[in-house]
């Protein structure tokens, strides 16, 4: 390379494009050691439970600003912001625990209310509504309800009583002739507000923990058709075929069975007889 | 360059003025930086809840919504556009600033501005070097590649680590293990970079300079005739470049200090014993005679010493 055929680079533009490179350099690394941080911060525990209403998690952390007005209009102290290296939570971010402090779901949710940016989002107006997570019953060794005891307090404290969590009548086989009251947690009612894992009688961990649905929740098995669900029949347009009864004839509405009552033979007549069965729709025959 | 160079900073100002006058902007600002946080801490210390939130966004008296533009805008690159609420605190704080001068932020409210305050004292105590002096538009670069995480990350990035939040924040609602980022900054301005942090790196305070980039209030080396060259003003600037284009201008130069890099922050007007410097207004055409010319050289070595 000769100096003679090229011109000299003028020291201006060589100092500019060495600077820019520099800072281009230096943001990259930055940059990448910030995008770094920001997957791992924003990674949330599953038993950190954000405020109703709340975006879902991707969303939400371009929406919070981390400004605690929700925390300070829950007037049951039930939010708080997380703490760097305490809660896990992306640092500032406001979330609950519920075993601890469940959310009373108050029925004008200040909370949301309170949200300057929409990250609580304000089309959530019935508190009903809430999806904050999903009540599961984890340990079904040591839920009182699952031993054949009767707890029943999950079921009890639940605002949306024996409609989130119903008590589903069992066979208990240990003892064999006792009930076992099952709590049962239905995803369609339950809102995630956590009142059942905070009363859980258990010391310590509880039985029943309120998760996220996307760890909580199974995706449905839709190439299933379930037949006993009436709108989702086996088989298209199926043939209503008459109900055989016993006896001579069908689907004689008129002398069901093929019998008309006062057809039968007089019992008190010698060679009646009585049949074993009753027929539908004749009152009885004894 | 003249004797009074070596004199300690400020000293002559004290003694003709007293110790008060020529710190006037000093305590103000120390009094506005603990008033804005008391503000915010009325709430949680006396339950006097005038104020809620933090710096990132509050609400005062159930009426006032304030919102930093700043992770407003993180918020929207980020792809989630704010509610009114949201919108109408940041253009509030928005429009206050860009009248009155961006980095007023970062020297009369900042919670930062105390540590690294304090950092530069102790930097000057122990005869630190200065350290790595990123370049002038290193700030930039920052406040570029921030938006462009954002942007990418789908988050508001900065607030992962902004210290401003962490030290705010944590005095507000707890801290956590976050006063390891305040550690950091303060650590960082001693012993690496001479006034690294805010003025080099911050990109809170490069957005709030740019948007008051255009702000009506500034200082003006009006007196600039007046200088006797002690190079106390350069000594207390934490933006110290910001002065000599004013200070040092020609005849017909404007004695405005127009830098979007200034923060209001009034210590060069403490310091100067020739009342050279003073508050006022960027369309101030006041006449601003500039010194004589000097027969000696220029004080460069004297300026970087004192920065």
């Amino acid at each position: 390379m000769s100096a003679q055929n090229r011109k000299p680079m003028s020291p201006d533009r060589r100092r500019f494009l060495q600077d820019a490179a520099r800072g281009a350099a230096g943001c990259a690394v930055a940059g990448m050691a910030l995008s770094q941080f920001i997957s791992d911060a924003r990674a949330l525990p599953a038993q950190a439970i954000r405020p109703p209403g709340a975006l879902d998690e991707d969303n939400f952390l371009a929406a919070c600003i981390r400004c605690g007005l929700c925390v300070r209009d829950c007037p049951y102290d039930t939010l708080k912001l997380a703490e760097l290296g305490y809660d896990g939570a992306a640092t500032g971010t406001p979330y609950f625990t519920a075993r601890d402090i469940p959310c009373e779901m108050c029925e004008d949710i200040p909370c949301v209310a309170a949200c300057p940016t929409g990250a609580l989002d304000k089309t959530l107006t019935n508190i009903d509504d809430a999806d904050m997570g999903l009540a599961v019953l984890i340990d079904e060794e040591k839920c009182l309800n699952a031993l054949g005891l009767r707890c029943d307090v999950c079921y009890r404290v639940c605002p949306v009583i024996d409609e989130a969590i119903t008590l589903e009548r069992r066979h208990n086989e240990r003892s064999g002739h006792h009930a076992i009251f099952m709590p049962i947690v239905h995803s369609d009612k339950c809102t995630g507000c956590g009142k059942c894992e905070k009363s859980c009688v258990l010391p310590g961990e509880a039985a029943i923990k309120v998760l996220p649905r996307r760890i909580a929740m199974a995706d449905a098995a839709e190439h299933y058709k379930l037949g006993w669900e009436e709108n989702n029949p086996l088989v298209d347009d199926l043939i209503d075929l008459p109900d055989r009864l016993p006896g001579p004839g069908t689907d004689n509405l008129v002398t069901p069975g093929g019998f008309a009552p006062d057809a039968l033979p007089n019992q008190s007549m010698d060679g009646g007889f009585t049949p074993s069965f009753s027929l539908p729709g004749t009152g009885g025959s004894n | 360059m003249t004797a009074k160079t070596h004199l300690p900073v400020g000293q002559e100002a004290i003694e003709k003025f007293g110790w008060l006058r020529a710190h006037r902007f000093l305590l103000l600002r120390r009094v506005s930086q603990v008033l804005f946080l008391s503000l915010f801490l009325l709430g949680p210390w006396f339950g006097i809840w005038w104020v809620k939130g933090n710096l990132s966004g509050s609400m005062t008296f159930d009426i006032l919504p304030l919102t930093d533009p700043f992770i407003a805008l993180q918020g929207m690159v980020a792809g989630h556009w704010p509610e009114l609420t949201a919108l109408i605190g940041a253009l509030i704080v928005g429009v206050a600033y860009a009248l009155i001068g961006g980095r007023v932020y970062c020297s009369w409210v900042c919670p930062i501005n105390p540590v690294t305050d304090g950092a530069h004292w102790l930097h000057d105590r122990l005869g630190m070097q200065k350290g790595w002096q990123p370049k002038h538009n290193t700030r930039y670069w920052v406040l570029g590649m921030v938006l462009a995480v954002s942007a990418i990350s789908g988050t508001i990035a900065w607030e992962f680590v902004n210290p401003i939040s962490m030290l705010h924040r944590g005095l507000i609602f707890g801290f956590g293990f976050a006063w390891a980022f305040v550690i950091a900054v303060f650590l960082f301005d001693v012993f690496v970079s001479r006034r690294g942090w805010c003025g080099h790196l911050c990109p809170v305070g490069t957005f709030y300079g740019l948007l008051g980039s255009k702000s009506v209030l500034r200082v003006s080396a009006v007196e600039r005739a007046a200088c006797d060259d002690c190079m106390d003003c350069f000594a207390v600037c934490p933006e110290m470049h910001v002065i000599t284009p004013a200070l040092r201008g020609k005849e017909g130069d404007t004695p405005l200090i127009l830098s979007p890099d200034c923060t209001n922050c009034g210590r060069c007007i403490d310091v100067c014993a020739m009342d050279v410097f003073k508050f006022t207004n960027r369309f101030d055409d006041t006449p601003a005679p500039a010194r004589d010319a000097r027969t000696r050289t220029q004080p460069a070595s004297g300026a970087s010493r004192a920065a």
